[in-house]
């Protein structure tokens, strides 16, 4: 199955492997939101919405919505 | 006059621009780690060396040049039109050091405008306990730059920061990469259809999705040849875009920043777990505002006091020392000290509501509270960055409807700035002191008194009802936009003393100003209102009363009351009042109330100058406002005319009324139109009547 960053745990880490470029908004990508990059869960809000995330050392809070066309490699550790 | 060099100061949100621009102008505009304190363009002027004059500009913060929302766009707008009076000699971008990878983004893209670019590396103070050391000459070589590395906390840098100013010719203009690599065919033919135009200003041009007034988009669209590509063609290249310059970036940064973990030390996970914490989190925030209404209330009431008495007595004095001054003497003491003092005593309360206000901003802690609160806001229609107007809105409704500019769908924004103006402001915190302290009794419950948790309750009740119409509204409106969050999460900083204390005297000041321009205006008004009057009941007021009186034996003291308060009601204002007494009467309050609610239509805080104005005309007494008003009495009923029904009446009255012009006039600006402010004037003030009513109505 493909895992997004809505699968991630708190505390959890995994590497982007794909954005949807129509569905994700410009200014996630630019804000290091790209395949490739390291994301982790830091902090989920009440009902895991929204997501706190550490995506390649930017601190930035995203919706669950916008969470799930984040397609990730999950890193089990 | 000759020409200004223009210096324009260009980054990401919450890298330090406003710290920069008040380090070089000397300024003092307002700092917060929140991204999107600065909305608007503010301009100020620098002294370079070699007797050049810099003419600064700081802008909102941006994460490109794509903009996505109102803020952002200021930025883009500046940038692109090269006939703009403020268009930049140079464009001094400013990073923050522990964000460089994604500061350099918006970086390469100012370089492919052509605009000579200088890159300041700020809190520099921060390098040795985040383990990062920089290559310098090796980034100021492949960046095509020159770098300044400043920490404007620690005030360094500031002068070789100024010195590189001045020898902006010096910058090179050269691009540090070849965007246009990304679809060379598209590009090319695009080349050749604008020989003369800017390669990568037509492609901003193009994929924006805002549209830009006056800039050449219809001339680009004409050309049908580019309008072969879709919107997702278009995206997709904006991707290839974005990830080309990241490449570009990294390979950088890997030879010229070293960042040495071990070194890192991370408080910011440590305070993350407990105050993002999905209980603790809560209880947390919770407790934060339940503090700050105490203190507003035990910590204030000293200075309170003392103020209060003391523009008593200074009324007085002018009486005593000026007797001959006549009519002059009396409206200066009766208008004006007693109009002013209803404002000046309660500073003490704002200037602590606007230090916990900073102190909320600067300790990045207000991000955190946007992350806990989204998902709740979101039922209601609104975003999680709605808190932070809500919050600020506390202070004053008008940079809370501003603060709106950073939310990225319309409808949320339009909802937010339709119901900020029901969270409690601090000019109505004025009516609710004033109030509770005469008809809410004194005492605790479990160290708290209930005078605070009654204020604690108005708060509640203006959020509530900020909420609640966002519901409403959110069902009702039908506009489409895309919701979409995104909020970055700054790190936690200690907040600086100076920068604190600068912002609430600011803020105070200006409040004091601009409440104290229409008080004194109003007072002198109300003064001539109520000191003179048509007709024989008031030119004649001691010869009827005293006529009236001649049997009672009354001492001349209560004999001089009586003729003051016929005069009063038959006065120009005392007409007035008693003209519109049928409408107010029902929520149980007397004409001079009336005129006060009145008044405050203008704005709310001249609602206690408004009656301290109309107490203290034809009043010798030395008294203070509060006496004044606990003094007053019903004058059907009889009973103290503030008790509990007309009280708690007048308490919702103020909660839910719209009663700030300049509040209309920023809705206005904002929505651009006349629909919205009018909209909420006649139903928060509906809202307003029906409650009062009812509350009187059930407790009297
Ligand atoms: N440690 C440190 N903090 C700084 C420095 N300069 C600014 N800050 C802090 O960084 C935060 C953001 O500063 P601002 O000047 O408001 O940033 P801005 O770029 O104008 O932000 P926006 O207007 O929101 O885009 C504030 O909390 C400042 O106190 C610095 O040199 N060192
Ligand atoms: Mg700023």
């Amino acid at each position: 199955m493909q895992h997004t960053i809505a699968h991630l745990k708190r505390g959890e880490k995994g590497i982007i492997t794909d954005v949807s470029s129509v569905l994700i908004p410009l200014k996630l990508l630019e804000m290091g939101c790209l395949p490739g990059n390291l994301v982790e869960l830091v902090q989920v809000a009440p009902f895991s919405d929204p997501l706190y995330l550490n995506i390649n050392g930017s601190h930035l809070a995203i919706r669950k919505e916008t969470a799930i066309h984040i397609l990730i490699d999950r890193i089990d550790e | 006059m000759s020409k200004q060099l223009n210096v324009a100061l260009i980054g990401n949100p919450n890298t330090g621009k406003t710290s920069v621009f008040n380090a070089l102008t000397g300024l003092n505009q307002q700092v917060g780690n929140y991204p999107g304190i600065t909305v608007e363009k503010k301009e100020g002027i620098c002294k370079l060396p070699r007797g050049v004059k810099a003419h600064i500009i700081d802008l909102p913060g941006t994460y490109s040049l794509n903009a996505s929302s109102l803020d952002e766009n200021v930025v883009i707008e500046l940038l692109l039109n090269r006939n703009d009076k403020d268009f930049p000699d140079v464009a001094v971008v400013v990073s923050d050091v522990e964000n460089l990878k994604r500061n350099l983004l918006l970086f390469t893209q100012i370089k492919d405008l052509e605009i000579p670019c200088l890159l300041v590396v700020n809190m520099a103070d921060r390098m040795r306990r985040k383990g990062i050391t920089l290559d310098i000459e090796y980034l100021e070589q492949q960046l095509e730059t020159k770098i300044a590395v400043i920490s404007t906390r620690k005030n360094e840098g500031i002068d070789n920061l100024k010195q590189q100013i001045a020898n902006y010719k010096e910058l090179s203009i050269k691009p540090c990469l070849s965007a246009s690599d990304i679809d060379v065919e598209y590009f090319n033919r695009l080349r050749n259809a604008f020989p003369n135009q800017l390669l990568y200003k037509l492609w901003l041009v193009i994929t924006q999705d805002v549209n830009f007034g006056k800039t050449d988009r219809k001339v680009i669209d004409a050309i049908a040849s580019f309008k072969t590509k879709s919107e997702g063609d278009l995206k997709r290249l904006q991707q290839k875009e974005t990830i080309k310059r990241y490449q570009f970036i990294n390979n950088v940064l890997k030879k010229g920043q070293t960042i040495d973990a071990s070194q890192a030390t991370d408080v910011r996970a440590k305070l993350d777990r407990i105050l993002t914490h999905k209980i603790w989190g809560y209880v947390i925030f919770f407790f934060i505002l339940l503090t700050i209404f105490q203190a507003i209330y035990d910590w204030s009431s000293i200075p309170m006091d003392w103020i209060d008495s003391s523009f008593a007595s200074l009324s007085n004095w002018v009486k005593d020392t000026f007797p001959g001054g006549g009519k002059v003497t009396d409206l200066i003491a009766e208008g004006i000290i007693s109009g002013l003092g209803g404002i000046v005593i309660f500073i003490p309360q704002i200037a602590f509501l606007f230090l916990f206000i900073a102190i909320l901003e600067e300790s990045g802690y207000m991000s955190r509270v946007v992350f806990l609160m989204d998902r709740v806001m979101r039922r209601f229609g609104l975003s999680g960055k709605s808190v932070v107007p809500l919050i600020s809105g506390t202070a004053c409704a008008i940079p809370a409807i501003m603060a709106t500019r950073n939310i990225e769908s319309w409808k949320e924004r339009l909802i937010t700035i339709l119901v900020t103006p029901f969270t409690t402001c601090s000019a109505r915190l004025p009516v609710y002191l004033i109030i509770i302290s005469l008809v809410i009794p004194e005492g605790r419950i479990l160290g708290l008194s209930y005078q605070a948790l009654t204020l604690m309750l108005l708060y509640l009740i203006g959020f509530g009802a900020a909420v609640g119409s966002a519901w409403v509204l959110n069902k009702i409106l039908k506009i489409k936009s895309k919701s979409f969050f995104v909020v970055e999460m700054p790190n936690y900083k200690v907040p600086l003393l100076k920068n604190v204390a600068l912002t609430v005297l600011e803020k105070t000041k200006s409040f004091i100003f601009g409440a104290g321009k229409i008080i004194l205006a109003i007072s002198i008004v109300l003064w001539v209102l109520a000191s003179y009057g048509p007709g024989e009941q008031f030119n004649n007021a001691e010869n009827i009363i005293t006529e009236q009186y001649a049997q009672d034996n009354l001492s001349t003291d209560d004999l001089e009351h009586k003729i003051a308060s016929h005069k009063l009601e038959h006065s120009f204002i005392g007409i007035a009042g008693h003209a519109i007494e049928p409408a107010i009467r029902p929520l149980g309050y007397d004409w001079k109330i009336g005129i006060a609610i009145v008044s405050s239509f203008a704005a709310r805080e001249v609602f206690v100058g408004t009656l301290a104005t109309i107490y203290s005309v034809g009043s010798d007494d030395e008294e203070t406002i509060k006496n004044r008003m606990a003094g007053e009495i019903n004058p059907i009923l009889g009973g103290p005319l503030f008790n509990f029904a007309s009280g708690i009446s007048l308490l919702l009255f103020y909660a839910f009324a719209m009663q700030c012009m300049s509040t209309l006039a920023i809705v206005k600006k904002e929505t651009n139109s006349w629909k919205w402010p009018v909209y909420q004037f006649t139903i928060m003030t509906a809202i307003a009547y029906i409650f009062a009513l009812i509350a009187y109505q059930f407790l009297k």
